[in-house]
Parts: C-alpha cells; sequence; structure tokens
C-alpha cells in the first residue's frame, strides 16, 4: 500500500545523504518533495502543513552549515517526525474481567464494516481462541444481515438480529451473549455519514446501550481529504480507540491512515488485506513506519518465516549458495516454503534493500504456477544441471508444463544470472551487504526485546 | 534466521523476475492459460449455446420471489434470531415513492449538498472579497482544490492554466479569478451525459467499480428512474461472490418493481448476465441493469473476469450500451487509477459519482473527467431509491470549491 510513499522518500533521502554541504534552498526542495509526496498519496492538506512545519521547526535547532552529515540529519529528523505520526502500539486486547468484551465498529457507508465483522469474529475465533457472538446492527442495507449470517457461518460464530430498531438489537444482543456465555460481542452498524445528526444520534445510543469496551472506525485505505473530517466526527461521537484500515491490497497510497492517526491520536489496529476471511491481521504501526522509510519489515517476515519454513532445509540450502551449487530442484523446495508464507507481493513488500522495480511488480501469485510447472517438467538430471538442456529437452518440457521455449529460456536465463547475486547474497555476512545487515541487527534488537516480553 | 530471510529474498528475486516475464508474456497474447478466478472456479460458460434452462434465473413475473435467499442457513446455532423480513419496511417505502410519482422531485445538488456546505464557506468567500490577487490567493485556491481531492497534478494544471488566462485576459480581482477558474473546471467536465438506450436490442448497462462504492445501490436507484419512465427492467445478479449480494438486488428488485435474475453463489457472473439478457429479450424488456462483483483493479485475474463478463454481455441479443464505473465520492488519488483500469478492461463509458451527500467533495472525478475524457453521468445524493440525479457541472463546481 505504501509503497510509492517510500519510493519518494528513497528518492529525497538518497539525495540528502548524498551531499556534503546543504544550504537552506537543499532542504526547502526537500520538504517540497515531502510535501508534494504526502499529497500524492492523499494525506490530509492540513496534517501535511503540521508536519512540514515541524519538521522545519526541528531543523532550526541544529546548525546544518557545521554538521558532517547533514544530509543524514535531515533524514533523522523526517523519520522521528514520520514515526511519531504513524508509530504506537500494537493493539493487545484487554479482555473485560466480566465478559462479553464488547466491540463496536461505526463507519461510512461501504467502508467494509460488515465484512470486517465477520473478519474479527473468524480473528476472535481462531487466533484468540475466543466465543464471539455478532449482531446485525445494520437495519438499513438491504440484505446486510443476511450477508453478516453467511460470514459468521463461514467463521462458525453465530449471529444475532431481528427487523427492530439498532437500539434494540444491540440490547437484546448483549442479553443473548450472556445468556450464551459468549465472551466477545461484535456489533456491526449501518454504514452512516458524519453529517448526518439524527444516524450520529443513534449510533450514539447504540454505544450507550452496550457500552463497548472496543469501539473501531471502520476506513477505506482509498479515502482521500475526507477522512479526516469523518474521523474526527466520528471520535467527538463515539471515543474512539482505534482504527481498522480496508482494502490495503489494492495500490491505493493510504495516507488517510496517517492523516486519521494525526487527527484522533488513535492508532490503525488491524489491516484487511483482501476479501477473504483471514486476509485480515493486527497491525503493527511502528513496523509500518519502518517500511514506509524504505527498511522493509523484517520483523513480520521473520515472524513468518518461523512458523512456516523449515530452518534445517533454509540452511542446507544457503550453504550451496554460498558454494554455487543451488540447483533448480532447491529452488523448487524453497518455493514451496515461500509459498507458505502467504502472497509473493505481500512478502515482497516487508524485503529490505529490494530494486525498487522488484518490489513494485505486480505480481498475482497465479503467475508463479507457470515457473512450478516447468521445473517439475525437468528431469532430476536437467535440475541439478540446467546446462544439459538442449534444443529437444527444452521443447519437451515446454510441452510438458503447457508454456513455450521461450518461456522455459527466459527462467532458465534469470536462474542463471541470479546464481551470481546468489553467492553474493549468501557471503553477505562476510562482505557486509549494507542493507539486509543493518536490518538484521535492528531486528535482533527488537527480537530480544521481544522474546522477553514472550517469556513472561 | 539471517539465513531463512536470505534464502527467500534469493527465491523471491527469481520468482519475481521470471514471473514479471511470464506474465509480460502472457498478455502479449502467448498461450499461457490465464489463470483461474476466484475459487470456486466456474466452468467457462458457452454462452452461444442456446440458453440453459433458467433454473435459477427469473422467476414468473409479477413478483420477484425472494423469500429464498440463495443462501444456506448458517449451520451454527442462531440464538433467537428472527428470519431476516425483506419485504416489510421496503414495502412501506415503495407505496410512499409510488403513490404519486410525478409530484415527486428529484433531489438537487443543491438541497443535499446544503449541509455539507459550510464546512467549506470560508475558504472561497474569503478569497473572492479580496481587493488584489496575490500570492495567498493562488495558495488559497490550490488549497480549496487539494481539499477537495482534486489531486496534486491536476490542481497544478488547472492553476498553471489559470495564470496564463490572467495574464492575457488581465484579470485584476479575486472574484474575476475564482469565477475564470469555475468556468475553467466546467468546461473540462463536458462530455456526453446520455444513458444510451438502443431500440431493437436488449440494451446492458454494466456497473463496475472497486468494492462497496454504491454499484448495487446505484442501480436500484436507477431501476427505479427507468420503471417510472416506461421501461421494463431486468436486474442482473453478477455479483455472485460477495456473501448475499444477490439478496441486496433482489430487494431493491422488488422496491422498483423489476424484475431480477439471479445465479448461484460462487457461479460464474458472465452466465447469470447472459441469462438475464435472454430473459429480458423474451420477455421484450429493453433495459438489463447488470451489477458485478466489487474488485480492486489491482487484482489482474478479476479483472479479465470483468472482460468475459462484458464480452459475454453483448452476446446477441444483447448489447452493451453503457459501462459505468461507480467511484465513491470520499476516494482520494487511488480514484484516477482505478478508473484509467476500468476503462483499459471494459471501455467505461461514463462515471456514476456517489455519496457526495457526505463530507467528500468528489474532486477525483474532476481528474478522471479531464485526465480521461470519461464523462460523469449521474450522481448519488443518498440510500434512497430517489437519491440520484443527472450530473450537472455548473452545480458539482459550485459545490466543489465554492461556498456561495
Ligand atoms: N450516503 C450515501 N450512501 C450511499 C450512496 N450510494 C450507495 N450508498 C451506500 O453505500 C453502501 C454500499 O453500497 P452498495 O451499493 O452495496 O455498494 P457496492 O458497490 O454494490 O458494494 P459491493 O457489491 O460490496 O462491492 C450501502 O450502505 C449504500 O446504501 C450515496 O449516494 N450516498
Ligand atoms: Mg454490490
Amino acid at each position: 500500500m505504501f509503497e510509492s510513499l517510500t519510493d519518494r522518500f528513497d528518492t529525497v533521502f538518497t539525495r540528502l545523504r548524498g551531499r556534503g554541504r546543504l544550504t537552506e534552498a537543499d532542504v526547502d526542495e526537500a520538504l517540497r518533495e515531502i510535501r508534494l509526496a504526502l499529497l500524492q498519496a492523499d494525506v490530509n492538506l492540513k496534517v501535511v502543513r503540521d508536519f512540514v512545519a515541524r519538521v522545519r521547526d526541528a531543523l532550526v535547532g541544529i546548525d546544518l552549515s557545521t554538521s558532517l552529515t547533514p544530509g543524514q540529519q535531515v533524514v533523522k529528523v523526517v523519520h522521528d517526525e514520520l514515526r511519531q505520526i504513524l508509530g504506537g502500539e500494537t493493539l493487545k486486547v484487554t479482555y473485560a474481567s466480566r465478559p462479553p468484551t464488547v466491540i463496536l465498529l461505526a463507519g461510512l457507508q461501504g467502508a467494509g464494516k460488515t465484512t470486517t465483522a465477520g473478519k474479527l469474529a473468524a480473528w476472535f475465533k481462531k487466533r484468540e481462541g475466543r466465543n464471539p457472538l455478532l449482531v446485525g446492527a445494520d437495519l438499513q442495507r438491504p440484505a446486510a444481515v443476511e450477508q453478516l449470517k453467511v460470514l459468521g457461518a463461514q467463521a462458525g460464530v453465530p449471529v444475532f438480529s431481528e427487523q427492530s430498531d439498532p437500539v434494540t438489537v444491540a440490547k437484546k444482543g448483549l442479553a443473548e451473549a450472556i445468556r450464551l456465555g459468549r465472551d466477545v460481542l461484535i456489533v456491526d452498524t449501518a454504514g452512516r455519514l458524519s453529517i448526518d445528526a439524527e444516524l450520529m444520534d443513534e449510533v450514539r445510543r447504540v454505544s450507550e446501550t452496550v457500552e463497548p469496551h472496543y469501539t473501531f472506525l471502520v476506513i477505506d485505505a482509498m479515502t482521500g481529504q475526507d477522512a479526516v473530517a469523518t474521523a474526527e466526527a466520528f471520535h467527538r461521537t463515539l471515543e474512539l480507540d482505534g482504527v481498522i484500515l480496508t482494502k490495503i491490497d489494492g495500490d491505493a497510497r493510504g495516507g488517510a491512515a496517517l492523516s486519521v492517526k494525526e487527527v484522533v491520536g488513535r492508532p490503525i489496529v488491524f489491516a484487511s488485506t483482501g476479501e477473504k476471511q483471514d486476509e485480515f491481521e493486527l497491525f503493527h504501526p511502528d513496523r509500518m513506519a519502518d517500511r514506509i522509510l524504505g527498511m522493509g519489515d523484517v520483523l513480520t517476515l521473520i515472524e513468518k518465516a518461523e512458523a512456516h519454513v523449515d530452518a534445517a532445509g533454509a540452511e542446507e540450502a544457503m550453504a550451496r549458495m554460498q558454494e554455487g551449487r543451488f540447483s533448480l530442484e532447491d529452488f523448487l523446495d524453497q518455493m514451496q516454503q515461500v509459498k507458505k508464507m502467504g502472497s509473493l507481493s505481500g512478502l515482497v513488500g516487508m524485503m529490505p534493500g529490494l530494486p525498487k522495480e522488484l518490489r513494485n511488480a505486480e505480481i498475482d501469485d497465479n503467475a508463479l504456477g507457470p515457473i512450478e510447472a516447468i521445473i517439475r517438467s525437468m528431469t532430476p538430471q536437467e535440475r541439478r544441471d540446467p546446462s544439459i538442456i538442449n534444443g529437444s529437452r527444452r521443447l519437451r518440457i515446454a510441452k510438458g508444463s503447457g508454456t513455450t521455449t521461450t518461456d522455459v529460456n527466459a527462467l532458465l536465463d534469470r536462474f542463471k544470472q541470479m546464481q551470481v547475486y546468489m553467492r553474493q547474497m549468501a557471503g553477505m555476512s562476510g562482505l557486509g551487504g549494507r542493507v539486509a545487515r543493518s536490518a538484521v541487527r535492528r531486528n535482533n534488537k527488537k527480537a530480544a526485546k521481544k522474546s522477553k516480553k514472550r517469556g513472561r | 534466521m539471517l539465513t531463512l530471510i536470505i534464502v527467500l529474498i534469493v527465491v523471491a528475486v527469481v520468482l519475481l523476475s521470471t514471473a514479471t516475464f511470464l506474465v509480460t508474456g502472457r498478455r502479449r497474447g502467448r498461450r499461457l492459460e490465464a489463470p483461474p478466478g476466484r475459487p470456486p472456479a466456474p466452468p467457462v460458460t458457452r454462452p452461444t449455446q442456446p440458453p440453459r434452462p433458467t433454473e435459477a434465473g427469473p422467476r414468473a413475473p409479477p413478483q420477484p420471489e425472494i423469500a429464498e435467499p440463495a443462501v444456506a442457513e448458517p449451520a451454527v446455532t442462531e440464538p433467537a434470531v428472527a428470519e431476516p423480513e425483506v419485504a416489510e419496511p421496503e414495502a412501506a417505502e415503495l407505496e410512499v415513492l409510488e403513490g404519486e410519482p410525478e409530484v415527486l422531485e428529484r433531489p438537487r445538488f443543491r438541497d443535499r449538498l446544503g449541509k455539507a456546505r459550510n464546512l467549506f464557506s470560508g475558504y472561497l468567500t474569503s478569497v473572492r472579497g479580496r481587493e488584489k490577487i496575490d500570492a495567498t490567493t493562488w495558495d488559497e485556491l490550490e488549497e480549496a482544490l487539494i481539499l477537495a481531492d482534486v489531486g496534486v497534478d491536476a490542481t497544478a494544471k488547472m492553476l498553471d492554466d489559470l495564470r496564463s488566462r490572467v495574464r492575457k485576459e488581465g484579470l485584476t480581482t479575486p472574484d474575476a479569478l475564482v469565477d475564470a477558474l469555475k468556468g475553467d473546471m466546467v468546461s473540462l467536465l463536458e462530455g456526453d451525459r446520455e444513458l444510451h438506450l438502443q431500440s431493437g436490442v436488449t440494451n446492458v448497462w454494466l456497473f463496475v467499480g472497486v468494492n462497496g462504492v454504491g454499484k448495487t445501490t446505484t442501480i436500484g436507484k436507477l431501476g427505479q428512474r427507468a420503471r417510472r419512465d416506461g421501461h421494463s427492467v431486468v436486474m442482473a445478479a453478477g455479483d455472485t461472490f460477495r456473501a448475499a449480494a444477490a439478496d441486496q438486488l433482489a430487494m431493491w428488485a422488488e422496491r422498483v418493481d423489476a424484475e431480477v435474475v439471479r445465479g448461484n453463489e460462487g457461479g460464474d457472473p458472465g452466465a447469470v448476465i447472459f441469462d438475464a439478457v435472454q430473459h429480458a429479450a423474451a420477455k421484450k424488456a429493453d433495459l438489463v441493469l447488470a451489477d458485478t462483483a466489487g474488485r480492486l483493479h489491482t487484482k489482474v485475474n478479476l479483472m479479465e473476469e470483468l472482460k468475459k463478463v462484458r464480452r459475454v454481455a453483448g452476446r446477441e441479443p444483447g448489447h452493451v450500451s453503457e459501462v459505468l464505473l461507480v467511484i465513491d465520492a470520499t476516494t482520494g488519488q487511488n480514484g484516477l487509477v482505478q478508473a484509467k483500469q476500468f476503462a483499459d478492461a471494459v471501455e467505461v463509458t461514463g462515471v456514476v459519482l456517489t455519496k457526495l451527500d457526505g463530507t467528500a467533495k468528489g474532486g477525483i472525478a474532476l481528474a478522471i473527467a479531464s485526465e480521461l475524457g470519461i464523462p460523469i453521468k449521474l450522481v448519488g445524493l443518498g440510500e434512497g431509491a430517489e437519491d440520484l440525479v443527472d450530473f450537472d457541472a455548473v452545480e458539482f463546481v459550485d459545490a466543489l470549491i465554492d461556498a456561495d
């Protein structure tokens, strides 16, 4: 989502770092570009203005002319400010001592509340081992309750609703949760405009009735300048605890997320990454800040790797890379591991130090099918030593995999080129690959902190 | 762990670079199979075959039957859930709406926008009040446009044009400046706003867009209008993916007294729309309003699916006379990207700008109209059946930058 912002900052930062000396004009130029980048990413104009002013203020205190690394200092100031806007702790749900823990979802029409309600229910059930009850208090949109029921069934979570009015439904839903001993209550409400006084009053009454422990505003990642007005209005009415950002699997630049965080001071707690029920994750504001700043998100990557990847296999693969013996056979194995970790474009976004073109490549995971098919159509011997693949073998492989010989060639070429890169990467610990190394260092620190927390 | 990550990165890099190549190769028309659509992937229907028995399709008129949602009831125990009762509240509304159609006035921009208006007032009102045009004037214009989601680039371009106009025409007062800007914007918005209906064919208006923008609702509203204008309308529940999407459309159909043709959840959307066209033709209905599932323009498969839907909808006797891209007024700069991608995929003929009754200004539609030449045809101003109006450039621009 934030890729283009990452790219823009990347350019500005690289230029700044490259300067031995910075004039005021250089700084102005950089700030102008940052302003532009943020505006194009849909960050609210007023938020951008404040942001730039703060950076400028912070820079006043630094005598750039005497600094040895002025560019680096500007970069640091921008980093700090951005982290300030974006950062924050990851949500850790505190469950009510007297269940159920009540969660209220609100937002504009079409933001994705109902889908999110279903996803939250699945999340509480599968990830947290809870027993949620969904309440359909959207009696406005045709078939909203039907939709919720289908989603509830998918998640294996019961749904309560009736044709009365939202406040009554919420009230009875709460009673129902208590009666059935459900420990989490998720209330879906109708979409409403922040200027619709009557409906805003209605949602306030719903809130007063169920006294939610968490009130989340659901916001579409594609939202423009209006995100601020909306978030402020909902916050005034409901006192939000956090924001759920939906549809981040598109190519929106997600500036709304920054704006909302800044104006209501509440973090993004979950992000919805697709239409399927499990495409929904806790949001880690700090990690996202790092991603925007072009530092990858190694922490999440490592978590995923730990959960899905066979470590011993990877060690062996690594050893073979170093020796230049990494074969297509190994590649196929590792590819299976990568696939287990989720969508490729998702993973790539977390990797530090990748070239821009690759980072931004829009690759559908289905596009990996042909690659796998090609390798599978090779004999083990061919996989170990592709140099024996001649014209007739090539034709056989293409036929067997339903591709063309050009495709087969493409794969073989890439793989060959990559062997050089592999040796470089594999030798990195010795040679000092800048990005990944520092990323890993940072990350070890965090990981250490984390394992302490875990050991609690 | 370092090992893991490195191996991962290497593998990812090889995969990416190869996949990029293969994908581009395929687009160039190579014969790699297109990746399958959303599961469960329906078998490709061959609309050239005679129409299938319409088991899943239209109900016997006059009442489209919606008592039986196509959706299985949740298997889980449903504590005290009253069956969702579809007809009741709508029926009431329906009576009101259909009581005396002529008396009803369609809402106008102005009436509806009133609420949001004052949020903006002061912006250009204060600009207009000034004596001379100076740097602040320009800043404020820029601000107004950006806050309305027109976008940095489109704004810069408009203001550049305005600057040369100021020089050429010797404009001196901010008042004249704002008027000139509004004039420029109105002319950027020019285009063919007609909703086309061809006689002698079964017209299909296809509704496309990202998730949640208001496609289904717009179909309901347009159905209402078309019914009143004396058309027989068939609605095609081409969203076979989202839970209860067909139920939602069926409820609209009942509300506005149109027929609905629906398929199975997870089925082939092209087949549903094809069936709807066949049914409309048999019934001599001249208009099929075809819903589609919301999809992000970045999903290659789903955009391919949409192309296929469009092709199928145009098979005899169907004729796709409008492809309407629905854009939510709250959308920011991504709206332009959406419009580009949808236009490339299915030749969009017009934009429906929804949710203009809120605080968002919908400025991205200006960028879409001016950069891509896609006219805005309709505007959504609420959730009711009557809350749809023809686009009016002057009123839109007024609401966008002025507070009058
Ligand atoms: N205020 C307002 N709400 C609208 C307008 N148009 C649609 N809506 C609401 O927006 C929400 C989403 O509308 P839908 O018609 O379901 O959108 P869709 O594009 O069909 O959504 P998907 O099929 O899920 O992709 C519903 O709650 C509608 O009532 C409008 O012009 N103004
Ligand atoms: Mg829909």
